[in-house]
């Protein structure tokens, strides 16, 4: 790949701000290629408008942003493809027509290539867009995005309104791609049962800000669920690697990210679930007062 | 050629379920020397994992020196997990059988059955 030392993505300091407010803010992240990154949160969360502004959709408010080594410029980067939330197909339209329409709309265009993923998902050509089923057209919209051959793929909530067949047709095709192309891949959900196994990086939004972002692997082995008497919370475990802390009158169960910490005889520690993991950063992004740290 | 099976709430990490179920395939003969491995893209595509999940079930299966990659082929199968006398039709595996069956018929259930082979390999193991 040309630029093997640059991440496929990288933001510093990215901020958008709407009439209503910031959308986003203060974001700063790094997508190593290769990777297959979640960007997770809850609605609201900043998803779209971080997607939009890596394909040059939206022009950022403050900080910079770039994709394969490049500044995002209002045009759309040759190398990257995007495939948002509302598909871009028209209804009227023939299966043909828009692989024709794909073909005169981009620069880098491989025929043959999204013609094989239409057939592969058993689209008939002479169908109009608007008989197909949801599925069916997440799967044209998927081709028409890949026969860009891009380096950088993002996706806006890809499996919305899929069904479990659907969702997993999607995700095995664009799975196989990754398989076949190295692409680094970046997509929205609000879904986590949907991205653990397809994913190997996570970037969770909440409130505007980036909340946690790493491996998946490494962010799972950076957590450790310790469990201990309530009364030893402030003494035993120190605040800063409190993630999440939940009492009851005698018990305490924490989330820590020091995964050697060892607060005494009284404490069991645990493996983290990745799930836990997300819940609680998310939680811990909707207070109002809390310290955010740049992941 | 075999199929891996993803079982997403069994709380094992999917690349060692692969490691796992290769081996098993390895033990039971299914798979023996100079097989080759479905590549990356056959697994994802009938599986819908991740393929760096796959390269690195292949790369711990090849760190204990059972597969090899060959560059622009695949990956092979470089070593045997399977005993001689090991397989379900040897004297040992008939013996167990008929012992199966025996407690089978002393009204033994499966979980009773399990329970008192693991307690007996405990003890010999």
């Amino acid at each position: 790949m040309s630029h093997a030392e640059e991440p496929a993505f990288e933001a510093v300091g990215l901020g958008r701000r709407y009439r209503r407010g910031w959308a986003l803010r203060n974001c700063s992240l790094r997508l190593p290629v290769g990777r297959v990154a979640a960007l997770v949160g809850p609605n609201g969360a900043g998803k779209s408008t971080l997607l939009h502004l890596a394909v040059g959709l939206l022009a950022p408010t403050e900080g910079t942003i770039r994709v394969l080594g490049d500044e995002v410029r209002a045009r759309a980067h040759p190398r990257v493809a995007f495939l948002s939330q509302d598909k871009p197909l028209y209804r009227r339209f023939t299966v043909a027509d828009m692989l024709s329409a794909g073909a005169a709309l981009n620069e880098r265009w491989d025929a043959p290539y999204a013609a094989r993923l239409v057939d592969d998902a058993g689209l008939p050509s002479r169908a109009r867009v608007g008989t197909l089923s949801g599925g069916q057209r997440s799967r044209l919209a998927l081709a028409l995005a890949l026969g860009r051959r891009p380096e950088l793929l993002l996706l806006d909530e890809p499996l919305a309104d899929l069904d479990p067949l659907a969702r997993r047709d999607v995700m095995a095709t664009l799975m196989a791609e990754v398989a076949e192309t190295g692409m680094t891949v970046l997509l929205s959900s609000h879904v986590l049962t949907d991205i653990t196994e397809t994913c190997d990086h996570l970037v969770v939004l909440g409130g505007g800000r980036v909340q946690v972002a790493g491996g998946i692997d490494d962010l799972v082995g950076g957590h450790r669920v310790l469990i201990g008497p309530a009364h030893q919370l402030g003494t035993h475990v120190p605040a800063e690697v409190v993630v999440e802390a939940r009492t009851t009158s005698r018990q305490a169960t924490v989330l820590v990210d020091d995964p050697g910490l060892a607060p005494g005889p009284d404490w069991v520690k645990h493996d983290a679930q990745l799930e836990d993991l997300v819940l609680a950063h998310l939680r811990r992004g909707q207070l109002p007062d809390t310290e955010q740290v740049p992941a | 050629m075999i199929e891996f099976r993803i079982n997403r709430t069994s709380g094992t990490p999917t690349y060692l379920q692969l490691v796992q179920q290769t081996k098993q395939a390895l033990r039971l003969g299914l798979l023996g020397v100079g097989d080759q491995l479905p590549t990356a893209k056959e697994v994802v595509a009938a599986t819908a994992i991740n393929p760096n999940t796959v390269l690195k079930a292949y790369r711990e299966l090849e760190r204990e020196g059972l597969v090899e990659p060959r560059p622009g082929a695949g990956t092979f199968i470089r070593q045997s997990l399977a005993h001689p006398g090991g397989e379900v039709d040897s004297p040992l595996g008939v013996e167990l059988a008929d012992w199966a069956g025996r407690a089978r018929d002393a009204d033994l259930s499966r979980e009773d059955v399990e329970a008192l082979a693991k307690a007996v390999l405990d003890q010999t193991f």
